[in-house]
């Protein structure tokens, strides 16, 4: 009995000192989605619906755009703050462009969109950081992640991150020196035709020992010499041999057509 | 000469229709007229020798004073050994090939001088010789007489052909049944390739794929050691390799007795092209469709994997799949038709 009437004082001591502290902050969300739907209704509505529920084209076949029930934070912290979203025009790929919206303005919109269902949530720092941990650690996660990296992303964003063409008229972005916290939502998201990454599938270390990976790619200096997109051995002899070797045979035909000659006679000494 | 022929004589009346007109006078170049001009190429064409001696000393002192390997010289995020390796050596090629070129047109001789053409033909008497030998060998020989020898040799030289076509029967054991089974048995666990961890329905969402193997590829023993391993590990890996994507289960129209194929909008395929075998993992979320990087062959996963586009024949081959006891993802069996590329005593129905 005693017990019981303690763990009731403790616990409602501990309510009143939390509580004040969490209202203010529900007040704060409130407000900043209340913020987010003024901007979605204004820029987004047109497509994805008032509700964020997706218009599709009259005929019933295609999308204006998707719904964004679920797609969460993240999705549109990447859409919007990397200037993909909101489209110039439609067409086979959303375009990496500066970005219309202010941090703010992407950090409403994201809680807007983020309270029509849930869905992935913007990653913390703590997520895919490796500072604090030792050399050997860090070490052993850039090889970890070279590895799924190789297994999961090559296919499509090329052996070296340099990016490459998919099917009727899209590409898979240059992925070498996007910030690691964009990298880390396109694996979580899927943005546009990517497959998803999700956190039952790479786990969060798994995707840090990628952003690892790419970022000691970015890190180490290409000793090879210029590395020409890392296209391979067959575009770089293609290279070699087209603008290489043309060039000398152009120089050798130059020279050859080019003498001077002078009017004068020669005199005999 | 007999010109009494009627087509010799009308041909003797234009022996010469047009005179040769001979080389057109020699012109000078400024260097065969001006000893100042001549005196000037031949320190141009020194400089350039001397300076191809410069890179060439150049290529020995950055090969000793620049480190490379981890943590090297750099320059401009390039390695600077290699840089300044390929430069100086290209520089003194570079320099010496103009330099014999500049010292070619401005200083040597450049008098045209006209070389009349010979016959390609050998002598007359060159070839009546040559073939009055051989005639005489045959004939001492007596290959044409000895029909025995002849015939015997014929067949003997016939037969020496056959070791080499023999001897390709050790370039390895016959295939047997390799081609037409994978390791995936009953019941055996979808692991994540790399990580080696199986894989719960819950796990994936929506959208998601996972480049998979089977569980065999990554079991060790109780020394740490795997099971398989060795070229019968890359073997095996390199046949069972398979993706798993899951998307709305209403979207996926089963093959004809692939029903209970999925698990929950969850399905698994060969991940190796029926092309050429390529690994295919370029997938589309939005479409479903899994692109091989090497022709172009692009297959419908929501639609048992049939060519959609390109020059594979086959349908992706579907590995059957279900949930174990504990709830992660199995193979039903091992693939139901052979994986990869077509061969010849591949069943084509």
């Amino acid at each position: 009995m005693v017990l019981l009437l303690l763990g009731l004082v403790i616990s409602g001591s501990l309510y009143s000192l939390f509580a004040p502290a969490q209202a203010q902050e529900q007040q704060a969300d409130e407000q900043l989605v209340a913020e987010g739907r003024e901007l979605f209704l204004v820029g987004c509505a047109f497509c994805h619906g008032q509700n964020g529920e997706g218009v599709v084209t009259e005929d019933g076949e295609s999308q204006l755009g998707p719904p964004l029930v679920g797609v969460g934070a993240a999705a549109v912290d990447f859409q919007v703050g990397t200037g993909r979203m909101p489209l110039t025009q439609p067409g086979a790929q959303a375009q990496r462009k500066t970005p219309l919206y202010t941090e703010e303005e992407t950090a409403a919109l994201a809680a807007y969109v983020a309270s029509l269902g849930p869905g992935p949530s913007i990653p913390d720092a703590s997520d895919y950081s490796t500072e604090g941990m030792s050399d050997e650690e860090r070490e052993a996660a850039i090889v970890r992640g070279g590895q799924i990296f190789l297994t999961n992303c090559t296919a499509c964003h090329n052996f070296a991150g340099h990016g490459g063409a998919m099917p009727q008229g899209g590409y898979a972005p240059k992925i070498r020196g996007v910030e690691p916290h964009y990298v880390y939502e396109a694996m979580l998201t899927g943005p546009q035709n990517m497959p998803v990454f999700s956190n039952g599938n790479l786990n969060p270390e798994a995707k840090r020992d990628v952003i690892a990976y790419l970022e000691s790619l970015d890190e180490t200096p290409e000793y090879g010499g210029f590395g020409m997109g890392a296209l391979g051995p067959v575009s770089e002899g293609m290279f070699a041999w087209v603008l290489g070797i043309g060039s000398c045979v152009g120089a050798a035909i130059w020279i050859a057509a080019h003498t001077t000659r002078s009017k004068k006679d020669k005199v005999e000494a | 000469m007999n010109t009494n022929l009627p087509a010799e004589r009308s041909r003797e009346v234009e022996a010469d229709p047009i005179a040769n007109p001979g080389l057109p006078a020699h012109t000078w170049r400024p260097t065969d007229v001006d000893p100042h001009a001549e005196r000037r190429a031949e320190r141009q064409v020194a400089l350039l020798f001397g300076l191809s001696a410069v890179c060439t000393l150049g290529f020995l002192v950055s090969y000793f004073a620049l480190s490379i390997g981890e943590g090297g010289d750099t320059f401009l995020n390039l390695g600077a050994s290699t840089v300044a390796l390929g430069l100086f050596m290209s520089g003194a090629f570079l320099f010496m090939g103009i330099g014999v070129i500049q010292w070619a047109r401005k200083l040597m001789s450049d008098q045209e001088i006209t070389e009349e053409r010979h016959a390609a033909a050998s002598p007359q008497e060159d070839r009546d010789a040559t073939l009055e030998a051989l005639s005489a060998g045959l004939e001492e020989s007596g290959i044409g007489r000895r029909s025995l020898v002849r015939n015997s040799l014929l067949g003997a030289m016939a037969l020496i052909a056959l070791p080499p076509i023999v001897l390709l029967r050790d370039l390895g054991p016959l295939p047997g049944d390799a081609l037409t089974r994978t390791i995936w048995t009953r019941g055996m666990r979808i692991a994540r390739d790399v990580l080696g961890t199986p894989i719960r329905p819950s796990d994936m969402e929506i959208g998601d794929l996972i480049n998979a193997e089977p569980e065999a590829i990554f079991e060790v023993d109780d020394n740490g050691e795997h099971v398989i391993e060795g070229a019968e590990l890359q073997v095996a890996k390199s046949k069972s390799a398979v993706v798993v994507v899951r998307m709305e289960p209403d979207e996926i129209i089963p093959g004809p007795g692939r029903e209970n194929w999925s698990v929950a909008g969850i399905v698994a395929y060969s991940k190796i092209c029926t092309h050429v075998g390529c690994p295919i993992s370029l997938y589309e979320r939005t479409t479903h469709h899994l692109l091989c990087p090497c022709h172009q062959s692009t297959f419908d996963l929501a639609d048992a994997g049939k060519v959609i586009f390109g020059p594979a024949a086959r349908a992706l081959p579907q590995l059957p799949i279900t949930v174990d006891d504990e709830g992660y993802l199995v193979a039903r069996s091992d693939f139901t038709e052979p994986v990869g590329p077509s061969f010849w005593e591949r069943d084509s129905e």
